[in-house]
């Protein structure tokens, strides 16, 4: 990146890696997730001098941010709004202990869920631990409110969270850039009654966290960054973080309190302004996070009745909002009418190894505890082999679960990713072990983090920074949990996994296959050598159509039913071969092959 | 050709065709022509050849990143039927700038619940006033790679904004490998010459 002074276009994550650099940071963590995840794989490409490492899961990250914390450096962690679910007991009492060098942990909410599995808002996470949040409403924001986050951070004793969300984080805007600072030379100073939370120690805690809180209230009042905008107007706008660019956009000519520090909120600047107008709405995206607080103080403020709690603001909608409250006359309806269209929804790669699984999986017809990862597009029309999907290494306990109430007749298999299985997997199948589960348990190994765009993990050898690492052995791991049965299968071989998963169903105990074909995009694109097909053999049966596969399409010839034939596009087919293993018509044949076949036709 | 300093742009395509490259440099061009910008998509699923659209916001002043349903000025479309899909987001007196590529996905092969519309560019020729369509996949076979498709239609979407040419030149080179700077441009050419007659509703 570019000198001081230079403007530069940036994303609200790459401002964040920036603003890191520029505070000096020394170690930042995280586990990926969209969409914080460029965060740190910015930093690990244009800030090499700042430790950054991808760990197991977040709590494990925040638990690595704290350390450097108490050992004196600023740290930054980082992670999307669900990540905080799992780094929520570190961060819960970390608010007690407070810093050494300053911890900023950015949280990215993901209004709409765009890729995610919940639209939480993760604001009250802020509350809940009374920690305060910075909330930026655009890249340059994003960058100078963690700068001013690190030194809250160190002047109040506390980890400070930025609150960031989808639209901030992958929008980019024009950034200033800054100078770096050297931080504070700190180092680890043994200090039992601030870092042993044992009851007696935390006690004392809790008491420093009440008085921080009073002094954070004092500061919320004075910060630049809770300002009016005034215009003269008589309605008052109260609003923060993206929305605040929708209403400036919809109606700049109203006043507007602008929040940047969004806890604790500056209650008395905030009743002058109340006071100060005819009408004042609060626009927040998801939660009445401010609307009910400032009520709760015994201010009346409108706001949710308008702007509704699903999914993300837009211009549109705020002005929407406005039209409903009475604020403004009219709004710019759209002139062109939308219509149904048929849907492109994302799909499993040509080649991806996932597919094979779900194959066997649908075949087999049984009960399937699903998790998070590429793997989950399993569930989507035509495989439809997924029932369950709820965080992030819950198959194997929902299939435990299951399983224990139904019986094992009916069948229950987990499917999880090997990043997945690593981040919060683990666990589960000990908990199988342990309790005599007869679950069994698919770990999809493509040895990659292929959901989020194909980071490190434990599993592949190599770190964020590029360096080489030890590379956890899955299959010693399980045995070494106390699984009896463990075996590797070729997902790309249909016939093996349906035989297979058959009979490690009916085997009593948990058990486990590991599939061992890499994802076909990263960390090399895999294509082999094309299949096409042989258009007098299709019958056009459409068995191939139902594996789903982008390569595969409805040609213009029909068989005598009128239904289409199939063909394929050599330049995507990555030569997986699994189209050709259920053609009932050996139609489907290496384009080799075919081109010889031609010739001696 | 947007007179003013202030555009909407919409660019849309399919996970793995370009439409964040193209909305970069198209954003990068607004930043070096000193004007203020802002750009935003959606790309978690991208790659797994979902929708991807990029809103690119250009102006003395940008606030939000979005462009609102309905203020479109100009749209970039890699895919034909994605153009149409992004119909109702456009002004009617818009520029729709369509490259004739058809992606037919896989959900819609063979269903019959699903169709892929017959003839797209047609479609939103009876929406949008000004439709372009433009032989991107045919004028990039004939510069011998596919990938150019990109770089021809900035081209032709630089016909409608009021930046110098140069502009345009130095941005492409500041994005691309070196080896091909030289066909980029050359791409970008064919681009600024595809014909801006509109297509008859
Ligand atoms: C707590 C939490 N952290 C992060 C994510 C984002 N996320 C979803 S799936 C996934 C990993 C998928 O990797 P893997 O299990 O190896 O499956 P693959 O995508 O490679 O098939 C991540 C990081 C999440 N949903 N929840």
């Amino acid at each position: 990146m570019a000198e001081p002074g230079i403007r530069e276009l940036l994303s609200g994550n790459e401002a964040v890696a920036r603003g890191a650099y520029e505070a000096g940071v020394k170690l930042a963590a995280s586990y990926p997730g969209t969409p914080s995840t460029e965060i740190l794989e910015t930093l690990a490409e244009r800030f090499p001098s700042i430790y950054s490492q991808w760990s197991p899961n977040e709590k494990v990250a925040f638990e690595v941010a704290i350390g450097a914390s108490i050992g004196g450096a600023r740290a930054l962690v980082t992670m999307k709004h669900v990540g905080l679910n799992v780094a929520a007991d570190p961060y819960m009492t970390f608010a007690y202990t407070g810093v050494g060098g300053g911890l900023v942990v950015v949280s990215c909410d993901d209004p709409e869920m765009h890729s995610s599995q919940n639209e939480q808002d993760n604001r009250f996470y802020a509350r809940m631990a009374q920690v305060p949040f910075l909330a930026p409403s655009d890249s340059q924001e994003a960058k100078d409110m963690l700068i001013t986050a690190y030194e809250m951070s160190e002047i109040f004793d506390t980890p400070v969270m930025l609150h960031m969300t989808t639209r901030i984080s992958h929008s980019k805007a024009v950034v200033e850039l800054g100078e770096r600072v050297s931080g504070p030379d700190k180092r680890f100073i043994k200090d039992q009654k601030k870092y042993v939370m044992i009851p007696a120690h935390a006690r004392l805690r809790h008491v420093v966290v009440e008085d921080r809180l009073e002094k954070l209230r004092h500061f919320t009042e004075e910060t630049p960054y809770n300002r009016v905008e005034n215009n003269g107007s008589d309605i008052g706008i109260i609003t923060g973080g993206v929305s605040y660019q929708y209403c400036k956009e919809v109606a700049p000519d109203f006043d507007y309190f602008k929040i940047g520090m969004g806890y604790p909120l500056p209650f008395g600047k905030i009743e002058q302004f109340i006071k100060a107008h005819k009408r004042v709405m609060v626009v927040e995206e998801l939660e009445p996070f401010y609307e009910d607080m400032i009520r709760a103080y015994g201010m009346k403020v409108e706001g949710k009745k308008f702007t509704g709690t699903l999914g993300e603001l837009s211009p549109y909608r705020v002005a929407l909002a406005f039209k409903e409250a009475g604020l403004i006359d009219k709004v710019e309806a759209p002139e062109i009418s939308s219509e149904e269209f048929f849907p492109r929804p994302p799909v499993l790669c040509p080649g991806c190894p996932h597919r094979g699984a779900f194959m066997a999986l649908k075949k087999l017809g049984v009960a399937v505890a699903g998790d998070i990862g590429c793997y989950t597009l399993g569930v989507t029309e035509p495989l439809n082999a997924m029932d369950t999907c709820i965080c992030m290494g819950a198959s194997i306990g929902n299939a435990i679960g299951m399983e224990k109430v139904q019986g094992s007749k009916t069948g229950t298999v987990a499917v999880i990713g090997d990043s997945t299985f690593i981040h919060s997997g683990i666990t589960g199948l000990l908990d199988a072990v342990y309790n005599k589960s007869n679950v069994t348990v698919m770990i999809l190994d493509n040895r990659a983090t292929a959901m989020t765009g194909g980071q490190q993990h434990p599993g592949t050898g190599k770190t964020l920074m590029g360096e080489d690492a030890a590379r956890v052995d899955l299959f010693k791991l399980c045995q070494a949990l106390g699984v009896e049965s463990v075996r590797e299968l070729d997902a790309y071989d249909y016939d093996a996994a349906v035989a297979m998963i058959k009979e490690e169903m009916a085997r009593p105990g948990p058990s486990v296959i590991i599939t061992t074909r890499p994802c076909v995009l990263m960390p090399v694109r895999i294509m082999d050598e094309p299949y096409v097909v042989d258009m007098e053999l299709c019958n056009g049966c459409s068995a191939c159509f139902r594996i789903s596969c982008p390569a595969i399409a409805a040609s213009h010839e029909t068989n005598k039913h009128g239904h289409p034939k199939a063909v394929i596009d050599d330049t995507m087919c990555t030569g997986c071969t699994l189209c050709a293993q259920i053609c009932p018509t050996e139609a489907i044949i290496l384009k080799s092959h075919f081109v010889k076949t031609e010739v001696t036709r | 050709m947007i007179t003013g300093t202030s555009a909407n742009i919409l660019i849309v395509g399919v996970g793995g065709q370009g439409v964040l490259l193209a909305s970069e440099v198209i954003s990068e061009v607004a930043m070096n022509g000193g004007l203020d910008v802002k750009k935003s998509e959606i790309h978690g699923m991208s790659q797994r050849g979902g929708v991807v659209s990029s809103h690119v916001k250009i102006g003395p002043k940008v606030y939000s990143p979005t462009i609102g349903e309905g203020q479109v000025d100009i749209l970039m479309a890699f895919e034909q039927a994605e153009g149409l899909r992004a119909a109702s987001w456009m002004r009617k007196d818009g520029v729709a700038i369509v490259s004739r590529t058809s992606l037919i996905p896989a959900i819609v092969t063979g269903s019959k619940v699903h169709h892929y519309p017959e003839d797209a560019i047609g479609d939103l020729a009876k929406k949008i006033t000004h439709v372009i369509a433009v032989p991107a996949d045919q004028i990039a076979a004939e510069l011998g790679n596919p990938r150019l498709v990109n770089t021809i239609l900035i081209g032709v979407l630089s016909n409608h904004l009021s930046f110098p040419e140069d502009i345009w030149i130095e941005t492409l080179k500041s994005k691309v490998r070196r080896q091909f700077v030289e066909i980029n441009i050359e791409a970008f050419h064919r681009g600024q010459a595809v014909s801006t007659e509109r297509v008859k509703a």
